[in-house]
């Protein structure tokens, strides 16, 4: 980060060209907060819609400011008449537990993969890998049949259990265990520590990094997840946010305050946790991507 | 690098535990393997089977098809339709997220001033749902009073049909994708930029070259391990495109004729036909098409990686 803050200006009065490359920055800088703009507007206009009176929100021309005022009414029906508040504890209760199982899971296999010898690693591994390019899109038919066999649709172990899977998990883990020093392991292991104890008491402390990184995104992932819960529950008790809001936006019929208001409820979780970890969700995503 | 950590690893057990199998290896694997053959490998395999039997959801016996399904399949419009519409949203969807994302984060790499509120404003919608963008750009793209459509005839112009018009249904879907999705790959390459070390651009500065210069001769090509990442994600990833064109579709008045993707039309002959034999079946015809564009990219990218 340190690294790249140094400004474009800055460089070039070094060099001498430093007019041409002021006005450039100014440029890049007009060009940059207008996409901004143009990026905010959306979200902009959703509230500002989800705070009008129901009548205002059709007015042609568009206004931003309504005759009226604003008002919270349209958040109040869909929290006080929906059911958002169970879909937003389906929710969280399903992420938690595929993100808590994930990590790990995959941090068990990882550090089986990075520091024990045994036969069939390599094999075993790359079987794991070769799954990332399966896409989960077109396992919906089977893991349905597979479920509905097992007695787990409208369940939350039919939402949670498919998730769990997580190959990408798996190797960021393992990515990261091969990069550690393993003097530590064997100082312990000539202490007579476990391998259990070593992975717990020596290498998950020293991997929050990594599982800060895997953590979010796998939570970021499931709790956006639309398509597997919108298979696996057709219970509106069961739902979760993003199917919920997508299925029963039908019934509020063109209610746009209402429909914005639950839009808004609807992303506004991850939103907020995003404002307070902003630098550990960019660069446990950038982790994760940038490592695969 | 992991390779070699992995050899330098594997040798120094090899001294301690004698070269013999270490079986707490196994315990250590387990777990995440049972939960990979049973909800990944197992529905693979099962796929395939179904995809041989005229199975459906509701009754239980199935006969045995050979290759029926395959058949029926090639022989099927809506199959070749809808996986152009795949295609085609691919084919669209990709050059925007992959070329804006460089610029806005070529630009917000060197704002000095509010660096964070353009990272924010770019990658917030990433972290929304699905659900909650099909919601927001239906809204807007109503016809006279969506936000869109108002301000295109208080500046003079016609009114387009975002959701129902048939040549502007698919751009209207990609618009609202590129500003849902574009987040990620703009993040992925604020990090890729994070890794160009100062002092080149010092050198070059010295040497006089402009800030221009710098990003077409420096910049961009050490982008290019970060580039072919971004490319190869969002193929993938605009390749099983689904989500937002099946809500937009089914309650938003988005035109389906010329929108559905492949995987909503195995969506719909699995779950609301209950043919699930002929799912099974596309699936993997859609299955193996993913591989030969994966293993493609894969091809081009190691030529790539050679030639930097």
């Amino acid at each position: 980060m340190a690294a790249g803050t140094q400004s474009a200006p800055e460089r070039s009065q070094v060099a001498g060209t430093g007019m041409r490359d002021r006005i450039m920055g100014w440029l890049a800088f007009a060009v940059l907060l207008l996409a901004a703009i143009v990026w905010l507007i959306p979200l902009a206009w959703a509230v500002d819609t989800a705070l009008k009176v129901e009548s205002e929100t059709t007015t042609v021309p568009v206004t931003w400011i309504p005759p009226s005022g604003f008002t919270l009414e349209s958040f109040g029906e869909i929290l006080a008449g929906g059911n958002m508040l169970r879909w937003y504890f389906n929710s969280f209760l399903t992420s938690s537990i595929i993100t808590l199982a994930v990590i790990l899971l995959a941090s068990l296999a990882a550090f089986g993969f990075s520091r024990i010898a045994f036969r069939g690693r390599r094999f075993l591994f790359f079987v794991i890998i070769a799954g990332l390019i399966i896409p989960p899109q077109i396992l919906i038919v089977p893991l349905f049949t597979e479920m509905d066999a097992l007695g787990l649709v409208d369940t939350y172990w039919g939402i949670i259990l498919p998730q769990i899977a997580a190959p990408i998990a798996v190797f960021i883990f393992k990515q990261f265990f091969d990069g550690l020093p393993h003097e530590l392991e064997d100082a312990a292991r000539v202490d007579g520590a476990s391998r259990f104890r070593v992975y717990w008491q020596i290498w998950m402390p020293l991997s929050r990094p990594a599982i800060a990184a895997v953590g979010i995104f796998i939570f970021v992932i499931s709790w956006n997840n639309f398509l597997w819960p919108f298979i696996i529950v057709t219970n509106t008790d069961m739902m979760t946010i993003p199917v919920g809001i997508a299925t029963v936006q039908s019934s509020y019929g063109v209610r746009y305050a209402d429909i914005m208001a639950s839009a808004i409820l609807g992303g506004l979780p991850l939103v907020i946790v995003f404002l307070f970890f902003q630098r550990q969700i960019v660069q446990g995503i950038a982790n994760t991507g940038l490592k695969s | 690098m992991a390779v070699r950590a992995e050899t330098a690893q594997a040798g120094g057990k090899k001294e301690t535990a004698g070269g013999r199998t270490d079986l707490a290896g196994y315990l250590f694997v387990a777990p995440f393997l049972i939960a990979y053959a049973a909800f990944l490998i197992f529905p693979v395999l099962l796929g395939l089977r179904l995809s041989f039997y005229n199975s459906s959801l509701v009754s239980g016996d199935a006969q045995f098809l050979r290759l029926a399904n395959y058949k029926e399949l090639f022989g099927d419009p809506d199959f070749w339709l809808s996986l152009w519409h795949t295609v085609l949203f691919t084919m669209l969807s990709t050059p925007p997220l992959v070329i804006l994302s460089l610029v806005l984060a070529l630009l917000t790499n060197r704002a000095i001033p509010a660096r964070w509120f353009f990272r924010l404003s770019f990658f917030a919608p990433w972290l929304l749902p699905s659900s909650v963008i099909a919601l927001i750009w239906v809204w807007l793209y109503q016809p006279g009073f969506g936000l869109i459509n108002s301000y295109l005839t208080s500046l003079g112009l016609p009114e387009v049909e975002w959701l129902a018009g048939e040549n502007v249904a698919m751009i209207s879907v990609v618009i609202a994708t590129v500003w849902w999705t574009l987040g990620f790959n703009f993040v992925l390459y604020l990090a890729g930029l994070q890794e160009i070390p100062q002092e080149l651009y010092d050198a070059s500065a010295v040497d006089g070259a402009g800030s221009l210069s710098q990003v077409r001769w420096i910049t961009v090509p050490l982008l290019a391990r970060t580039t072919i990442l971004v490319v190869t994600l969002q193929i993938f990833s605009s390749l099983n495109v689904f989500d937002q064109i099946y809500i937009m579709n089914t309650s938003g008045g988005l035109n389906y004729t010329v929108t559905r993707p492949i995987i909503q039309y195995v969506y719909e002959q699995g779950f609301t036909s209950y043919r699930v034999g002929f799912a099974s079946a596309m699936s993997y015809v859609f299955f193996v098409l993913v591989l030969v564009v994966g293993l493609a990219q894969f091809a081009v990218a190691n030529r790539r990686r050679g030639n930097v």
